[in-house]
């Protein structure tokens, strides 16, 4: 089998500095390979270089030595409009903090990633946007405005909209750290029934070792390394 | 991209409503100062061109007459013999030329016939004294034809009182309202006026006369030309000045050089004589628009600010909708789509509201002596004005939005998602 044609991702020496304060190198060549359908968690002491690691995998951060590859495209060195699209198409996103877009209601924060791609109709994608909240038994919440949900709804949310184009990979930066043990349980099922039901490609960054555990491969990093893959 | 254009709508409004009361006091900033802009300009150039009418309505864009100087053609340059010398002569005299316009009828009938003319008028003018017991005052008697007068140079308007009419009547006088004041002299009085011929003759006062400059009011009379030709011991036949009024006020000055070579005639014409009212004119146009856009750019700082200020509390906004795939330059179109939003609606009330101003001040009650026909202030409705505000607002806006724009394009997302 030509494991080639199944890469998602792939991150070829990736080196990365910091200059402020002082020059100082947190990553160091770092390099692995995400196949289609894999859940991969990303874990590590705080401090390891694993939050960095994911912005210079999600096309944000380009300010980096090394190759990076998605979807088997070489996509390091490319303008950065080029990126956005790049984001938009093919890269979910769940952040620990930032949940939602406040001035909208839940189904319309669902629906800007689908409207700026502008695949389907407006009728088509609130059909989608409605679908993927009752994956999250959100769906009675469609209307509310963003601000009125909890945390964890807000999270559930979150992971919806990443989900609206269909996205070749969704990637987490500690999606459940900000949740309290009842709905950091719903939203890593929530994961876990992505990656079985839906056979769905994902890269969380986590340091709670339950959530990595619940995970088909662990990528362990320390000072910047991987060290175990 | 028909997609795209209406999603970005969709966020600026959002991102609007969000901070309804400072988008709000933005766009009462831009309403204010087009109001300002266009209420000024509006009153400004009533009030110029009321001061310029005062003048310019009823000087003859072109007056053709006969000037008393000596002749530039002196017999001596005529023979032959002298024409290459340097010939001297001394203590010329003027020619004893008349200062009757020789021909005049077939001039009159020539302009009339001319396309570039609006009217013609005829006029004598006639130096004379008002005898006032045993004081003479000098003055000038105008014979006109006051019906061509009333048409072409708005004559009854400044007939303050009396009845107009009757100046048509032989032996009739309109006084300068200075000049009846100085002879104590009521409308139905009967002035006796004497020529510079020595004739004596009686007029009747039927009205007075008020242009708003005062000099003018304390020397002038009108009468019928008839009247003056009587006076004057004239025939029919004789008058001094051709007035004529175009179609265009710019041609005057050439054709003005034009006719005076085919009649062999002096002319003036009306931009040579009143070249100061133009460059007052245009100073004070000047002022009021320095005035109205210096408005517009205070209110562009405002709108700077605010756009700033929305920037820096929405930078989560900014990050996540980076993060999902908009590019700094949809996030340069929301802020601009902001900005211009608040520009087009603070713009058009602003006209709106200007153009009520402008109809306010159009009601304000304005008598003053000088200017007999005026009861309110003066505004002018010109639409120029309005869509200079409307340009302006829209690219003051648009530059106030700019550098917040370009700032919000710039926003680094794991800057921001990291920071917290």
């Amino acid at each position: 089998m030509n494991q080639k044609a199944q890469s998602v991702l792939q991150a070829e020496d990736i080196d990365k500095y910091f200059f402020s304060p002082v020059k100082n190198q947190v990553l160091k060549k770092v390099s692995f390979t995400i196949n289609r359908g894999e859940f991969v968690s990303v874990v590590g002491k705080s401090g390891c270089g694993k939050s960095t690691l994911l912005y210079i995998l999600s096309t944000m951060d380009t300010d980096y030595q090394g190759k990076l590859h998605l979807d088997q495209e070489l996509i390091t060195g490319k303008p950065h409009d080029y990126l956005a699209r790049i984001r938009n198409e093919k890269i979910g996103f769940v952040f620990q903090f930032h949940y939602l877009l406040n001035e909208f209601s839940v189904l319309e924060n669902i629906l800007i990633p689908g409207l700026k791609l502008g695949r389907y109709s407006r009728e088509e994608l609130e059909q989608r946007a409605m679908e993927k909240l009752k994956i999250f038994e959100m769906e009675e919440h469609a209307l509310k405005k963003a601000y009125q949900l909890s945390g964890g709804q807000k999270q559930r949310v979150a992971i919806a909209r990443a989900l609206i184009n269909d996205p070749l990979l969704i990637m987490g930066d500690e999606p459940t750290g900000n949740l309290d043990k009842k709905n950091s349980d719903i939203v890593f099922n929530k994961f876990k029934e992505l990656a079985e039901e839906f056979n769905q490609t994902m890269l969380i960054v986590t340091h709670d070792p339950e959530f990595a555990a619940g995970t088909s491969r662990i990528i362990e990093m320390e000072d910047g390394r991987v060290i175990k893959s | 991209m028909k997609m795209k254009w209406s999603l970005i709508f969709e966020i600026s409004t959002a991102l609007m409503l969000a901070r309804f009361k400072q988008t709000a006091i933005a766009a009462v900033g831009v309403l204010f100062s087009i109001t300002m802009f266009v209420a000024l300009l509006g009153f400004m150039n009533g009030l110029n061109t009321m001061l310029d009418g005062l003048v310019l309505n009823r000087t003859p864009h072109i007056r053709f007459y006969n000037e008393i100087k000596p002749n530039p053609n002196q017999p001596i340059d005529q023979k032959g013999e002298f024409a290459d010398a340097w010939n001297v002569i001394r203590s010329i005299k003027p020619s004893t030329s008349r200062l009757a316009i020789h021909n005049a009828s077939k001039i009159i009938q020539d302009l009339e016939e001319d396309p570039r003319v609006l009217g013609v008028s005829r006029k004598i003018s006639s130096q004379v004294f008002f005898n006032v017991g045993t004081i003479d005052l000098t003055g000038l008697v105008n014979g006109i034809d006051v019906e061509k007068e009333t048409q072409l140079f708005a004559f009854s308007d400044y007939v303050t009182a009396g009845n107009l009419e009757e100046l048509v009547q032989n032996n009739t006088i309109v006084l300068g309202k200075g000049l009846a004041d100085r002879m104590l002299a009521d409308i139905g009085d009967v002035v006796q006026v004497t020529t510079s011929q020595g004739n004596r003759i009686q007029l009747k006062v039927v009205g007075y006369y008020q242009s708003g400059l005062g000099d003018f009011d304390n020397a002038n009379s009108f009468a019928s030309i008839t009247t003056v030709q009587k006076m004057l011991g004239e025939p029919p036949s004789f008058i001094t000045d051709i007035q004529v009024k175009l179609k265009n006020l710019d041609l005057a000055p050439p054709m003005a050089r034009e006719l005076e070579t085919i009649y062999e005639i002096d002319a003036d014409d009306i931009q040579t004589v009143n070249a100061q009212f133009e460059t007052g004119t245009q100073i004070r146009s000047l002022i009021s628009y320095a005035v109205g856009i210096t408005l517009l750019v205070v209110s562009g700082f405002g709108i700077y600010n605010i756009l700033n200020m929305m920037i820096y509390e929405k930078l989560d906004t900014i990050a996540i909708l980076k993060a999902i795939g908009f590019s700094g330059s949809d996030v340069n179109r929301i802020f601009i789509t902001i900005a211009l939003s608040i520009g087009l609606v603070g713009g058009t009330l602003g006209l709106l509201f200007g153009f009520l101003a402008c109809l306010g001040i159009d009601q304000v009650p304005f008598e003053t002596e000088a200017l007999p026909t005026i009861k309110t202030f003066p505004v002018d409705y010109n639409p120029k004005y309005y869509l200079i505000g409307g340009i302006f607002s829209i690219i003051t806006t648009y530059l106030a939005g700019y550098f917040p724009a370009k700032k919000a394009s710039g926003v680094d997302p794991v800057d921001i998602i990291r920071g917290k």
